[in-house]
């Protein structure tokens, strides 16, 4: 099965990734030959196999008491911010 | 040279107060300098950092204190967070990126005395099996300059194998630490699932993703393992479990050892590389061990199945970079989705939007059943297969790579092809187990490395068995030339 130029500009849209005019051949190829590739797993036969998402069997997810654990570090967090104000990240203006 | 001794003999002659730690660092700091600009193996060097760190750690010994890594340098692969160092993942996305904390592992070693020369270049976020897609260049190969060192840890690699460093961190998340390792004449363990913390580390694959080491020998990478291992309560996925004493472990007998060989790992290997790993069994067998031919009938589906679960878990982890909070913002943008669009498509390369897209696509309505859960279907088949080959041997063995390094640039046109270079790494990573690479010989001058893959929480195991290898082989002594 391989991938149309609008497959590929609906995928990129909902990745949010801005894609070239330039690119976008070599993605609808490659990622063509990818789903190609991984249609290969059609042909196992996985009737009754349970999907498996995690390596270790039966392991839960820990619950911790709902207490402070850290302090507040949203100053240093920020100044890898690319625009803050007051402790606000900024973005642009989404309401009018 | 100080660049020659293992760990172990480092902190005898630090211990003894015959080398301060700031003279080791200072010879490692000279090599980067003189080495490092025909390698790009590392990205960033913390020279100040590392001689405070290393009279912080001759402090700690003149007072006495003793510790297998105290006073010994090391360069951590550019994915783990370093409180105050640039951590870009190898990305334009994260270059301008000060890590505003510590990785786990980072902080366990760091409080064991190591001292950070700096930081390894790698893919662009752990995504690649050359090295090649980093937005700072591709890194070269000490056995050969024109040939890639492998990935996604090449940069840790081949510091390592240039002696830049007695040792790196990597990650291993469809054979990152053990291919470059094989391709660079290094021992790299990846261990289970869950063994170290992920914490700190950037997320590429979480089901996958696990941290290691890529080292000279099996017996120093068991003494750094010791000190990174154990339970994180701030990863959810780290196991609660004790960590064993690697050192102390590595000289049990290998009388009795069962090792499988992988029959599909043969199927259409190149000859020479079959003949070394051949070669390497029948040390081990020498040794006391036995082999028996193990067949894994659904191996093969490895490399599809990983590449629908790992983009898929990439395109979820890699949607936290939004030009918002950190990472590279596109100028100008009209509205929102504009900021994120291009703040996105411009911060990332080619592979990383190759990959996001891939795991977008397996995972929207429509294909998730057909893609995502059939993989996950698979993922299980493997898993069972390697649980149902653990009953009757203790470890598998088999090549780590299906060639040597190849030249740099000879498959970067065709990511399938690129794919199927970790075609006998990621069945380790699938279900989660531990596995090293250790070298074994070489092919028309390059490495080749063996691999041994165990049962969960097999560290020891396998450790023991490398280093039982490399007693009987000097294999992993040789360097690379220009590098000695």
């Amino acid at each position: 099965m391989s991938l149309t130029r609008q497959d590929v500009e609906k995928i990129a849209h909902l990745a949010r990734l801005s894609i070239t005019d330039r690119e976008m051949p070599v993605y609808v190829s490659s990622l063509s030959s990818i789903v190609e590739f991984v249609n290969e797993l059609a042909r196992v036969e996985t009737a009754n196999v349970e999907p498996m998402a995690h390596p270790l069997a039966g392991q839960r997810q820990r619950l911790r008491p709902d207490a402070f654990t850290d302090s507040d570090h949203h100053e240093k967090y920020q100044r890898n911010a690319p625009q803050v104000q007051a402790g606000l990240y900024l973005v642009p203006r989404v309401i009018e | 040279m100080l660049h020659d001794l293992s760990i172990g003999a480092l902190a005898d002659r630090l211990a003894a107060r015959e080398l301060s730690s700031v003279e080791l660092t200072r010879h490692f700091l000279a090599r980067i300098e003189r080495l490092n600009p025909g390698l790009n193996a590392v990205i960033t060097v913390t020279a100040e950092n590392a001689l405070a760190d290393a009279a912080r750690a001759d402090a700690r010994l003149a007072a006495g204190e003793r510790g297998a890594l105290l006073g010994i340098p090391l360069i951590h692969k550019d994915i783990f967070c370093t409180d105050g160092v640039r951590t870009s993942c190898g990305s334009r996305m994260l270059d301008n990126f000060i890590a505003p904390y510590d990785a786990t592992v980072v902080a366990k070693l760091k409080s064991a005395g190591v001292v950070m020369l700096g930081k390894a270049n790698m893919d662009e976020f752990a995504m690649g099996s050359s090295n090649e897609t980093s937005f700072y260049g591709p890194v070269r190969n000490p056995w050969d300059t024109t040939k890639v060192p492998g990935g996604s840890s090449g940069g840790s690699a081949a510091a390592s194998a240039a002696r830049l460093a007695p040792f790196t961190t990597g990650t291993d998340t469809g054979g990152s630490i053990r291919q470059p390792a094989a391709l660079t004449g290094i021992t790299g363990v990846k261990p289970t699932y869950g063994r170290v913390s992920r914490y700190g580390m950037i997320a590429f694959a979480s089901s996958l993703d696990q941290a290691g080491v890529l080292a000279q020998s099996a017996a120093d990478a068991a003494a750094v393992l010791k000190v990174m291992a154990g339970f994180d309560p701030k990863d959810s996925t780290s196991v609660d479990a004790p960590v064993p004493d690697y050192p102390a472990l590595l000289n049990a007998s290998l009388k009795g050892l069962k090792i499988g060989l992988l029959r599909e790992f043969f199927d259409g290997l190149e000859p020479r590389n079959a003949q070394l790993i051949r070669d390497a069994l029948a040390v081990l067998t020498s040794l006391g061990a036995e082999t028996v031919e193990v067949s894994l009938p659904h191996l093969p589906m490895s490399v599809p199945t990983y590449y629908v679960v790992a983009p898929a878990e990439c395109s979820s982890n890699l949607s936290r970079f939004d030009g918002v909070r950190y990472g590279y913002r596109c100028e100008n943008p009209k509205d929102l989705t504009d900021l994120y669009e291009r703040s996105r498509g411009e911060g990332f390369g080619a592979e990383v939007k190759r990959r996001i897209m891939t795991g977008t696509y397996v995972l929207s309505a429509g294909y998730f059943d057909a893609y995502y859960l059939k993989a996950q279907r698979v993922r299980r088949l493997i898993t069972d297969e390697f649980r149902a080959a653990f009953d009757q041997v203790d470890l598998l063995a088999g090549p780590t790579t299906p060639t040597p390094a190849f030249p740099i640039g000879a498959k970067m046109d065709d990511p399938v092809t690129m794919y199927l270079n970790d075609i006998y790494t990621i069945g380790a990573n699938l279900a989660g187990l531990p596995g090293v690479s250790a070298p074994c010989g070489f092919v028309d001058g390059l490495p080749v490395g063996l691999q041994l893959i165990g049962p969960h929480f097999a560290e020891a195991k396998l450790l023991g068995a490398a280093h039982q290898f490399q007693l009987a082989t000097d294999w992993h002594t040789q360097r690379p030339r220009g590098y000695e």
